[in-house]
């Protein structure tokens, strides 16, 4: 009998122990990309974070994906505190009551930051760009220079790459066709507009090689299997100090987008979130994020002291933007479903 | 007597009762939600009860009419749970995009005191499209996503009619699924067999040899193991070099970013599944009975076909059907490796649930696969049985 009563109370406390550490002791914990690009934030954000706090702090990868967060939220006490998310994410999630609203005070404004990394619920992270790259050295006589060129197998033969999914295929289609960029948006919102950037890719159906995570694109041309790829600007800059390459950004036509931190709903560590957030703000820290990573600073200071020689690869640069197309969230978060549908379905034939 | 008799069945009862509350709880529950929420539709009634009231005797072909506009407008005011009002908008943007952008603006609108009537706060509300939307979410159960799973809908009018042909492919990307799984079984047991007879036959270290070089497989990341395929297979990878390097063709064979690739890959994958099931048969039958259907003048062939197939035939149905099973949930192999057209329904299930938050859809298609499988389960069990009663 005391022997039974012994081992009860064991396991009594043992079980009281355990929750009572998954209780206190969940250290904050911030989501980002993965990569060379997580790489980069833990050197200059997360590990002068945690030395500052005095305190630990995790993170963790993730490839996005609205229902993660959604369901992360719904069941209560999520195990995520701050996470990066595209724009889309953070407007459905803001308007869905998933994430925190930002104390913009504890970041000294809004009119501090780019007036696109300014959200209730959200912080700019980067600015960032899709666009054309392609292996300089394999083609000496100079590459493409727009989305037409992209689509003209016979100037430049070989296969292409390009994400899969209607989000920037059917802009780069409508582009390819001729479109105006400052006309894409609207004449996607048509049902013939859709019908012709469909069409359009059906002129290179056969050559496109789909791709579904950003370090593909960049294998595919390394190895010389497509000719040119839609990529990350920052992982086509990266590759070329890295493995040094000679692979070329076509900045006209390039749709450049912002990512931002948000604190998830009832969070545990939210104020240390905000306070995290505020820290990867801060124009001191923020700059040294191109050195890294070819990524623009939402940060108005920020942005100033980056130097000359990396500015230039920067999506936020004048030259590089005067050509370049703002992602319209708007239009994806109302069609991103329907036209993923139909896409799939185009693939599918 | 009757007494320890009682207890035993208790002690029994109280053995099975951890497997059976482990089976109810981590696969019986959430398989239920998941099927309930491909048929519960309650996202908008809960949001607009007033609504729902005045719409019902609105005729779906003429315009809005003012009072279902200031009941829309009351409802939204009188909602205070975002998650929940982020649920309704989330399904009606399915049933009519747009819905999304027109709700925030609509909401923020409303916020203020005196906040304008709704057809100047968007036009969008003049268009009967987007009542129609509003209506057609109206009653707590719908089959929508049932049906949308193998492209059908309903009309105006309620009759089920087949999508557009742009619009949807899952039926295609269904059959298409266990095309695959067929070919990757068949692919399996042609090389399992032959694998599974060799191990048989060897003893000591050669028999463990073999073994490990099938486990092997099982033992690295899936994703490892796709994207050395993808180093083998590419145009200038290890294969094409072999091949063009020995003059066999000039051009480098496709072998990836299509259904070849894809078949290999998954081969590869999933090929222990059926040598293990089939090597375990293959061992428990006597090695005497080969020479004795020699000696009776049976030659190799025959002997096979007559005596050792048909005994192990129970491992080679077990291995097929755990191979398929398999195959048909597999997407990260066929989206690495193969092309657009080789795209299997996992990859649509993980973008309703995880892209696009449309769990009623991904159970839905979840709902399909598995009846289907099933189905498919019940016609192996018919002919596992025949065979049983045949030998």
């Amino acid at each position: 009998m005391k022997m039974k009563n012994w081992l009860a109370m064991t396991a009594l406390a043992a079980v009281a122990g355990f929750s009572a550490t998954t209780a206190n002791a969940r250290d904050l914990t911030v989501v980002s990309w993965g990569g060379t690009y997580q790489d980069a934030q833990r050197e200059i954000y997360f590990k002068p974070f945690a030395e500052k706090a005095g305190k630990p702090l995790l993170d963790e990868a993730w490839n996005g994906g609205y229902g993660v967060l959604q369901a992360k939220v719904k069941a209560g006490a999520p195990n995520w505190d701050v996470v990066q998310v595209e724009a889309e994410e953070l407007e459905l999630g803001c308007g869905d009551g998933l994430f925190e609203y930002i104390d913009w005070d504890r970041l000294g404004g809004e009119d501090k930051f780019l007036e696109s990394a300014v959200h209730d619920c959200g912080v700019g992270a980067i600015v960032w760009s899709t666009a054309i790259a392609y292996d300089a050295d394999k083609l000496p006589d100079g590459g493409p220079a727009s989305w037409s060129d992209f689509w003209d197998t016979e100037k430049f033969p070989g296969k292409r790459s390009l994400r899969k999914g209607p989000k920037y295929t059917l802009e780069f289609a409508l582009l390819a066709d001729g479109v105006d960029k400052d006309e894409i948006y609207d004449v996607l919102a048509t049902p013939e507009g859709i019908d012709r950037a469909f069409a359009k890719l059906e002129e290179i159906r056969d050559d496109v090689v789909w791709w579904e995570a950003g370090a593909q694109p960049l294998q595919f041309l390394a190895s010389g299997e497509v000719a040119m790829a839609s990529a990350y600007n920052g992982r086509i800059t990266g590759i070329n100090r890295t493995e040094d390459r000679n692979f070329k950004v076509v900045w006209p036509g390039s749709i450049y987008a912002v990512d931002s931190w948000v604190i998830l709903k009832d969070a545990e560590n939210r104020d240390a979130g905000m306070d995290f957030i505020a820290f990867a703000s801060e124009p001191e820290n923020q700059k040294k994020l191109p050195e890294y990573v070819a990524y623009g600073l939402p940060n108005n200071e920020a942005a100033k002291m980056v130097s000359d020689a990396q500015k230039a690869e920067l999506p936020t640069t004048e030259e590089n933007l005067t050509d370049a197309i703002a992602l319209d969230v708007d239009f994806w978060i109302d069609n991103s479903e329907a036209l993923t549908e139909r896409f799939n379905a185009w693939l599918a034939q | 007597m009757s007494g320890t008799g009682g207890k035993g069945h208790l002690s029994a009862i109280a053995l099975v009762a951890p497997l059976f509350l482990f089976i109810a709880v981590f696969f019986l529950w959430p398989l239920g939600t998941m099927m309930s929420q491909a048929v519960s539709d309650t996202a908008v009634l809960r949001i607009l009860p007033q609504t729902a009231k005045v719409a019902a005797s609105w005729d779906p072909e003429t315009p809005p009419t003012a009072e279902m506009k200031d009941a829309l407008a009351a409802d939204l005011r009188a909602a205070d749970d975002r998650q929940a009002v982020g649920d309704m908008t989330r399904r009606l943007n399915s049933a009519q995009p747009g819905f999304r952008t027109l709700m925030s603006r609509t909401t923020r609108a409303l916020r203020k005191d005196d906040a304008p009537p709704l057809s100047e706060i968007d036009e969008r509300w003049d268009d009967p499209r987007f009542w129609q939307a509003i209506t057609g979410a109206l009653s707590p159960t719908t089959d929508r996503y049932l049906l949308a799973a193998v492209d059908l809908e309903r009309d105006v009018s309620g009759n089920i009619v087949a999508m557009p042909e742009e619009a949807s492919a899952n039926r295609d990307i269904m059959i298409r699924t266990f095309w695959i799984g067929a070919l990757v079984t068949l692919a399996c047991l042609a090389i399992g067999f032959p694998y599974a007879m060799l191990i048989a036959s060897t003893e000591g270290w050669k028999r463990q040899l073999l073994l490990g070089a099938v486990l092997l497989p099982l033992w690295t990341s899936l994703l490892v193991r796709t994207a050395a395929w993808f180093i083998i297979l590419q145009d200038n990878g290890l294969i094409n070099a072999v091949i063009t390097g020995l003059g066999i063709s000039s051009e480098p064979l496709a072998l990836i970013f299509n259904r070849t690739g894809v078949v290999i890959a998954m081969t590869h994958v999933l090929l222990p599944l059926m040598v293990l099931p089939i090597y375990s048969v293959l061992i428990s039958i006597p090695g005497n009975l080969m020479p004795a259907a020699a000696s009776l003048g049976a030659n190799p062939l025959r002997a096979f076909v007559r005596v050792l197939l048909p005994l192990s035939l129970r491992g080679v149905a077990s291995g097929s059907l755990l191979v398929f099973m398999t195959a048909i949930g597999y997407y990260i192999t066929p989206a690495l490796i193969g092309g657009a057209g080789d795209q299997m329904i996992s990859s649509v299930i993980a973008f309703y649930a995880t892209g696009s938050a449309n769990w009623g859809m991904a159970g839905a298609l979840g709902i399909v696969l598995l009846v289907v499988t099933l189905l498919l389960y019940a016609v192996y069990g018919r002919l596992s049985a025949a065979e049983e009663r045949r030998s």
